[in-house]
């Protein structure tokens, strides 16, 4: 026996033991850097107490080149990932097209049943789970107090647009730099399309009638740009035909902002002092109607865990999302983090929780909000599509984003809201009739 | 006269090449000044230059949450393997389109570089599947064989504009002295064409530990390197400007440092043959 025989047949020996010894599966998740997934990174090695056998590696990316990276994976089936951070847009059109395993049999432990029906809708294609919710939110009016009851106002139960008008320009004082509204401006079907969707879903409008025809065209989408314009001209802050939710987060913080409509998630750092420097002015009320109307158009949205049906790990993988999404992680982020930490909008249990209510004032008002989005009507009209602040069909992303860049030029002032309005009728057209709707 | 009106001139030029230098490197300062402030610091309307309240914190969370050796070592290795690989590669052939070159040299030159004009985007399906298929994904050794492709033509045109200045006669030289091939490309032409092969390498490295297409796209978990830790840390709600500030610095540091260093080369290597 040659010494480099005998060194390569030690050397494959060790490989082989080690082998052995580590016989861990390796699952990688992909995710988003918000804050609740964050923790959910963090809290990674209280999974491995319970499970020594499955390592997680972490994939984190910002949300659009998460996406572009997963639909990459999963549509040529390159199996990198084998659980995925996903929105309630992607899940029933992604399971349609095969690309998501059924979640079934999570557990006694899971309680199913505790999941917000509301949420859970979303995720359910064929009476299946497709992806199961870490995370959801809808849309609210968050407002300063102090600001308003200067302004001689008092917030009704239930505010129009007529009264956010009215508010706005009661509220604004340019020459102390305070904007009566602050609302999203930026291009984006996610972006400023959530809100003006939202909006023209609560002023009695559509995207499309039963024939798939575009509604731009029509009054509601008229009204909704006009006042939108009015409000962001007259009201609100220089250059919001940049701004999103992280833009006007900061303005809403360090108090330029008198009222603001966005995501219920944002309740939480506006409410932190930590953060916020009007922690203790905020005051919260549902997402506006149109004169008369009771469509609040709220939005839902809800990040999920789902696998991907290209992995070769489902079982580990199924184990990991049923942990990160089971009320026993709720407990842990409790316990470890604080309650007032715990994922929001996915479990009917946490608004039932006496000391979740204590330590976030805008609970009840996130959960009447997530209650009352439709997102299989959201609109007053008889429509051929489900969503709520989005279309659930594949193409939105482009045609929303498309219209956007439209209607964000009508803010930054290069185009009129009428010009606006004929070119989102004419690029939607053509882009469906390219896709083939109505589809037969 | 003369003299003192030259001196006033030289002084503008001086000021003018200061205000543009730091006019490029405020962004970077900023990125630098921006890891030090809290959150609620960086988001600031009314921003302070220094006078802020200094603070490692977002360092702090930056190495708790990630890990920055093995993202630092995959971004070493990838943006140096492919440069090397793409050294090998184009030496000879820049050699060749240099000092024998063809009837159709001109043209493939030009068409190397048209492949340059094509946005990456477009081959992103082909070239992820071929990498599923070899089991290239999320490996390093399939980032540097992409990279090597991507930028081979910068590499083998800038080698060829600096073979292009070298005298053939030397060469012809070289070759009635009884020199191979292989001898005359590493004895004679490397040692004279030193500046020009270093500034290719230095200018490489820096392209490939930039690059965030393909690094981003054909990695998850194993293979990313530092591009994929700074997309790591922006966030669509909620605060991340300091956070993603100090990662950011985390990751230019090293190819900073490098540049510094390098600068004259770098700057030799890009003027060489500017004056002819």
């Amino acid at each position: 026996m040659t010494v480099t025989f005998r060194t390569l047949a030690g050397a494959s020996l060790l490989v082989a033991l080690m082998g052995s010894a580590s016989a861990q599966t390796t699952i990688t998740v992909a995710t988003v850097n918000n804050g609740d997934m964050i923790r959910m990174q963090r809290l990674t090695p209280e999974f491995n107490a319970l499970h020594p056998d499955i390592k997680v590696n972490w994939v984190t990316l910002e949300e659009n080149v998460l996406r572009q990276r997963v639909t990459t994976d999963i549509a040529s089936k390159g199996g990198q990932y084998d659980v995925l951070t996903i929105g309630n847009y992607e899940v029933p059109i992604w399971a349609k097209q095969g690309w998501l395993m059924p979640l079934e049999n999570l557990g006694a432990a899971y309680d199913q049943a505790d999941l917000l029906p509301q949420v859970a809708q979303g995720l359910t294609v064929d009476g299946k789970l497709h992806a199961v919710p870490f995370y959801a939110e809808s849309s609210m009016l968050m407002y300063r107090t102090d600001l308003l009851e200067k302004a001689g106002l008092k917030m009704p139960e239930n505010p129009d647009w007529d009264f956010i008008t009215d508010a706005a320009a009661k509220m604004t004082d340019k020459g102390a730099g305070i904007y009566g509204i602050c609302l999203r401006g930026k291009a984006g079907w996610g972006e400023n399309m959530a809100f003006l969707t939202s909006m023209n879903n609560s002023m009695g409008g559509a995207w499309f009638n039963m024939e798939w025809k575009p509604e731009f065209n029509g009054a509601e989408w008229k009204k909704t740009l006009d006042t939108y314009l009015k409000l962001m001209k007259e009201y609100g802050p220089p250059g919001s035909s940049s701004n999103g939710f992280n833009e006007n987060l900061a303005l809403f913080q360090t108090g330029k902002c008198g009222m603001w409509i966005d995501a219920t998630v944002a309740a939480s750092f506006i409410s932190d002092p930590k953060e916020s420097q009007v922690a203790d002015k905020v005051g919260f009320a549902p997402a506006p109607v149109r004169k008369g109307g009771s469509n609040h158009g709220n939005w839902l949205w809800s990040w999920n865990l789902a696998i991907p049906a290209t992995t070769s790990k489902a079982e580990a993988a199924k184990t990991f999302v049923a942990w990160a999404t089971s009320p026993a992680y709720s407990k842990l982020v409790a316990e470890k983090e604080g309650i007032a930490n715990v994922p929001p909008g996915t479990r009917t249990s946490l608004y039932k929780n006496p000391d979740y209510l204590k330590v976030a004032p805008f609970a009840e008002m996130t959960l009447t909000a997530i209650e009352s989005a439709n997102t299989q009507k959201p609109s007053d009209q008889p429509v051929p599509y489900t969503g709520g602040q989005f279309v659930a069909i594949p193409e939105f992303q482009a045609i929303g984003t498309a219209v956007g860049q439209q209607f964000s030029a009508a803010l930054a002032g290069t185009s009129t809201a009428d010009q606006a309005l004929a070119a989102a009728q004419a690029l939607t057209t053509r882009e469906m009739t390219r896709a083939g709707y109505p589809k037969k | 006269m003369a003299r003192e009106a030259s001196k006033g001139h030289k002084a503008a030029v001086t000021v003018l090449a200061w205000g543009v230098a730091l006019l490029i490197f405020f962004p970077i300062l900023w990125t630098f000044l921006t890891s030090f402030k809290t959150e609620g610091e960086a988001i600031n309307s009314h921003p302070s230059f220094l006078f802020f309240e200094w603070t490692l914190e977002n360092y702090e969370t930056v190495n708790q949450r990630s890990d920055y050796l093995a993202h630092f070592w995959n971004s070493v290795v990838i943006s140096v393997g492919s440069t090397v690989l793409g050294l090998i590669i184009a030496v000879p052939a820049a050699w060749s389109m240099a000092f024998v070159p063809g009837k159709r040299t001109k043209d493939i030159l030009m068409w190397m570089l048209s492949t340059k004009m094509l946005p990456a985007v477009g081959v992103l399906v082909p070239i992820y599947l071929l990498a599923r298929d070899a089991g290239l994904l999320d490996t390093k050794t399939g980032l540097v064989i992409v990279l090597t492709m991507v930028n081979l033509p910068i590499i083998v045109w800038m080698l060829y504009t600096y073979f292009k200045e070298i005298p053939g006669e030397i060469l012809e030289a070289a070759r009635m002295d009884g020199a191979t091939l292989s001898s005359e490309i590493l004895y004679v032409l490397t040692p004279m064409a030193v500046p020009g092969i270093a500034s290719t390498l230095l200018l490489n490295v820096i392209l490939a530990w930039n690059e965030s297409f393909w690094t981003l796209n054909l990695t998850a978990a194993s293979a990313a390197p530092l591009t994929a830790f700074i997309a790591s840390y922006s966030s669509p709600e909620g605060l991340f400007y300091a956070k993603l500030s100090a990662a950011s610095t985390m990751a230019i540091a090293p190819i900073m440092i490098l540049g510094w260093f390098s600068q004259k080369q770098l700057v030799r290597g890009l003027t060489f043959g500017a004056v002819k």
